[in-house]
């Protein structure tokens, strides 16, 4: 069966990128440039995993994974925030939040798949 | 990371996207603006390049973005005060980033410590050592000393995992821990039930179970550890390891240490954001070549719809009613088609007007003055043409007018006027154009000084009167310049007629209005789009022509004694008491079996940009119409009079007129010399004898639909 993966960023490049390495690994995936898109675009779609940004206008990552662990279809989705190395307090906040782990970027493909994996089974 | 070559053009257009966001947003933070989201933003496009620019190995641009994100960070925070000092920097650093995208773009290379000044005020600013500003590749993690010590050797860890509650409701699965530690190696799994509580008390969301792992790997620590990444918060931790053989590189100590990790949750970090009300308008990417088919193809479109409008004129309606109607509405749809179209071409002129307070900062601070610019209708829309070509005519205005508009302070002071100086920049539509004007407050034209030296230039004479508007443009002249001496910032006549010459080129015009001692102002008006125009399709001879709409102001039949000739031979009619030079299409053109006696012909009145009213002799007005631009440059060669051409109904090929240029053909020299303000008379030999050899080589006829603009 396919996973649709959520991927939330505002950078084109980044969302561009999670999505040409997940589809290339047979994910199905969509894509969202913050967190109130992200929000409008889940239209009674099956999430299998959600891949987001920190850093966003309208609605950050931390917003919208507060959001999103309050819908009961998404308590037990894994989240996975793309951070940058220097973001260790944004790492410990998006935990808080609910989010499940992390990718450090910039990410090599392996990895990106390798963490997708981790939490997906 | 080769899988990421491709996205190269996305990032880089997204880059182009960012600073402009960055400078419109470092303006408003200059103007005082405290709205934390100013800050954001602009933390937020330095972020997005730093990430961009670390997949796809920019790693100056990296590093650098990497030390401004920081300091952007702190700003953030509050940790560094905002003060114009900080601004400044800030302003440096953004154009040390624009210059290594522009370096990474271009694929040159830029000094290794290019920006180094800038980097040491960050470094300075953000408490970061210039060492810590490197960025860390992804995978090359710090290894663990016993990996180092012996690698590839199979160590047997007892692992004692006891998930908490979190565990689940950050979403993290057991199982695809105890599944990750098996592709490691070979795992004895015990399940410690003794915490699991009678059915009626337990919690399905509960964490009940604790596990014992035993792996035998030879991953490393590190390895078994990364299992455990995203839960070591979330449970109870330990991880010990014996080798499987005996190694005495590995000491008892170590092969004993029991590092067990305490549960911390973090609770520093920042107050949580507010959302932003506003929600962005949402909007896709598209690439230009895509959407310029698309526009081709609706040209086209509009050009069968037209051929079959033409095939049907002749069948009377009675006979037909349905197709007529059919034809009819179709019509009305390709309009809306094409202006739909069109509109998704249209971008706020915002682009260009975000680089303009920066332009005015440094000009202002390298002539030490005080300027103080403000931009209105900055969300205008114009064709993505238009934008594009409107950039360097309005960077030169407002030189101009920063340079020679405004009066030095002392000047300002002298005269009672706030030391401040004002540019407005603003941009608005009006009948189909836009509008683009730049104002300032500063000293006006000097006439006398425009007279005297346009007297010495030679680009009028002794005895003409003129008016002081046509004083006023004579800086739009070639080759004129009032600045007393050159200064690095406008030049010495760099020249206005090329910034006229321009706009002309893009069916604009340029305009001067001056009040002396109370400022200058330029309006400049351009078409909103440069792909389809609003046509009169008129006939000379065996030729049609399109006359753009904007240019004409009236067409009429004069009666015979409204035509003059003068003594040099110009052709006039006379038009409610005003004298107008008339044009001959077929003379201009060497059209044949043309109607040659304008009494008989008709008469479109239209306005050149530059030279007032013309009235151009052709047989008959076909009708009003929109017409795909097609560019002769490009499909076919440059013809003098002619500005570009459509293809009309039936296939044909019609030039489309340059009213201003047909003027110059059309008006004798000796008619032009007594026009005596004339700024273009040298001009007009070379033109003469361009358009006899172009004229020679008939109108291309030969293209077909299908080609492109």
């Amino acid at each position: 069966m396919t996973l649709n993966v959520l991927a939330v960023d505002d950078s084109k490049t980044m969302r561009d990128m999670v999505s040409f390495t997940l589809k290339g690994a047979g994910y199905s995936v969509v894509e969202a440039e913050d967190g109130q898109h992200a929000l409008s675009s889940l239209d009674g779609k099956t999430i299998d995993l959600v891949i987001t940004d920190i850093n966003m206008p309208n609605l950050d990552g931390i917003g919208l994974i507060k959001a999103l662990r309050e819908k009961p279809e998404f308590r037990s989705t894994p989240i996975l925030i793309l951070t940058t190395e220097s973001n260790d307090e944004k790492k410990a906040e998006g935990r808080q939040a609910g989010a499940t782990g992390w990718i450090v970027k910039p990410f090599e493909p392996e990895k990106l798949l390798k963490v997708v994996q981790k939490v997906c089974g | 990371m080769h899988e990421f070559e491709e996205f190269k053009g996305t990032f880089f257009a997204e880059c182009a996207e960012l600073l402009v966001d960055v400078e419109s947003q470092l303006s408003a933070l200059r103007d005082g603006s405290e709205d934390p989201e100013v800050l954001h933003a602009i933390f937020r496009a330095v972020h997005s390049i730093k990430a961009g620019a670390g997949a796809l190995k920019f790693d100056l641009l990296a590093k650098f973005s990497h030390g401004f994100e920081a300091m952007l960070d702190k700003m953030r925070d509050g940790k560094i005060v905002v003060t114009l000092d900080v601004i400044d920097i800030l302003y440096r650093a953004s154009d040390v980033l624009s210059d290594m995208v522009d370096a990474a773009e271009s694929k040159t290379d830029l000094a290794q410590d290019y920006g180094s000044e800038v980097i040491v005020e960050i470094n300075d600013l953000a408490g970061v050592s210039a060492s810590a500003i490197t960025v860390k590749p992804s995978s090359g993690e710090s290894s663990n000393s016993v990996d180092e010590v012996t690698p590839k050797t199979a160590i047997k860890y007892n692992i004692s995992f006891s998930p908490k509650l979190e565990l689940f409701l950050h979403a993290n699965e057991p199982l695809l821990l105890v599944r990750e530690l098996k592709s490691l190696g070979e795992v004895i799994i015990e399940a410690d039930l003794s915490r699991l509580p009678a059915f009626m008390d337990m919690d399905a969301e509960g964490a009940y179970i604790d596990w014992k792992f035993e792996v035998v790997t030879d991953a490393g620590e590190e390895a078994v550890r990364e299992v455990f990444e995203f839960v070591e918060d979330d449970c109870e931790l330990s991880i010990t390891f014996e080798a499987m053989e005996e190694n005495s590189s590995v000491s008892e100590d170590a092969a004993q240490a029991d590092v067990t990790e305490q549960v911390q949750q973090s609770n520093s970090g920042q107050p949580e954001k507010e959302p932003t009300k506003t929600a962005k308008i949402s909007s896709i990417r598209v690439d230009l070549d895509r959407l310029d088919r698309l526009v081709n193809m609706v040209g086209e479109l509009v050009i069968t719809q037209s051929m079959l409008t033409q095939q049907t004129d002749e069948i009377p309606i009675e006979k037909m009613p349905n197709m007529a109607r059919g034809l009819e509405e179709l019509a009305f749809h390709t309009r809306e088609l094409q202006e739909s179209v069109m509109a998704i071409r249209m971008q706020p002129v915002k682009s260009v007007f975000a680089r303009m307070p920066r332009l005015v900062r440094d000009l202002a601070s390298k002539l030490n003055k005080n300027v103080n610019l403000v931009t209105i209708g900055e969300n205008t829309e114009v064709d993505k043409t238009v934008v594009e070509e409107i950039s360097d005519p309005i960077n030169h205005m407002i030189r101009n007018s920063v340079d020679h508009g405004l009066e030095s302070t002392e000047d300002r002071i002298a005269a009672g006027k706030p030391e401040e100086g004002t540019i407005t920049l603003s941009a608005e539509h009006r009948a189909g154009r836009i509008i683009i004007s730049i104002s300032d407050d500063g000293a006006g034209i000097n006439r006398e000084r425009v007279h005297s030296l346009a007297l010495k230039n030679g680009l009028i004479s002794e005895n003409s009167k003129l008016s002081n508007e046509e004083i006023d443009n004579l800086i739009f002249a070639p080759g004129f310049s009032t600045a007393d001496k050159v200064t690095d910032v406008s030049g010495r006549g760099v020249g206005m007629d090329v910034v006229r010459r321009n706009i002309q080129a893009l069916g604009g015009r340029i305009t001067i209005q001056s009040n002396p001692g109370k400022g200058s102002r330029f309006i400049m008006t351009l078409p909103l789009t440069l792909a389809v125009m609003d046509g009169m399709i008129v006939v000379s001879g065996n030729g049609k022509y399109v006359i753009p709409i904007p240019n004409i102001l009236e067409s009429l039949r004069p009666e015979k004694e409204a035509l003059k000739r003068l003594p040099n031979g110009q052709e006039m009619v006379r038009i409610r008491g005003e004298y107008i030079p008339l044009a001959f299409l077929h003379r201009a053109f060497q059209l044949t079996g043309a109607e040659t006696d304008p009494a008989k012909a008709l008469v479109v009145l239209a306005e050149s940009e530059e030279h007032g009213k013309i009235g151009i002799v052709v047989d008959q007005l076909i009708g009003q119409q929109q017409v795909v631009i097609k560019s002769l440059e490009s499909n076919y060669q440059p013809v003098t009079g002619i500005s570009a051409a459509t293809i009309l109904g039936n296939g044909m090929v019609a030039p489309i007129l340059d009213v201003e240029a047909l003027y110059m053909l059309s008006i004798t020299e000796s008619h032009l010399d007594s026009l005596s303000f004339e700024q273009s008379a040298p001009d007009i030999q070379p033109q003469l004898a361009a358009a006899k050899t172009s004229t020679t080589t008939s109108p291309p006829h030969e293209t077909s639909t299908g080609s492109s603009q």
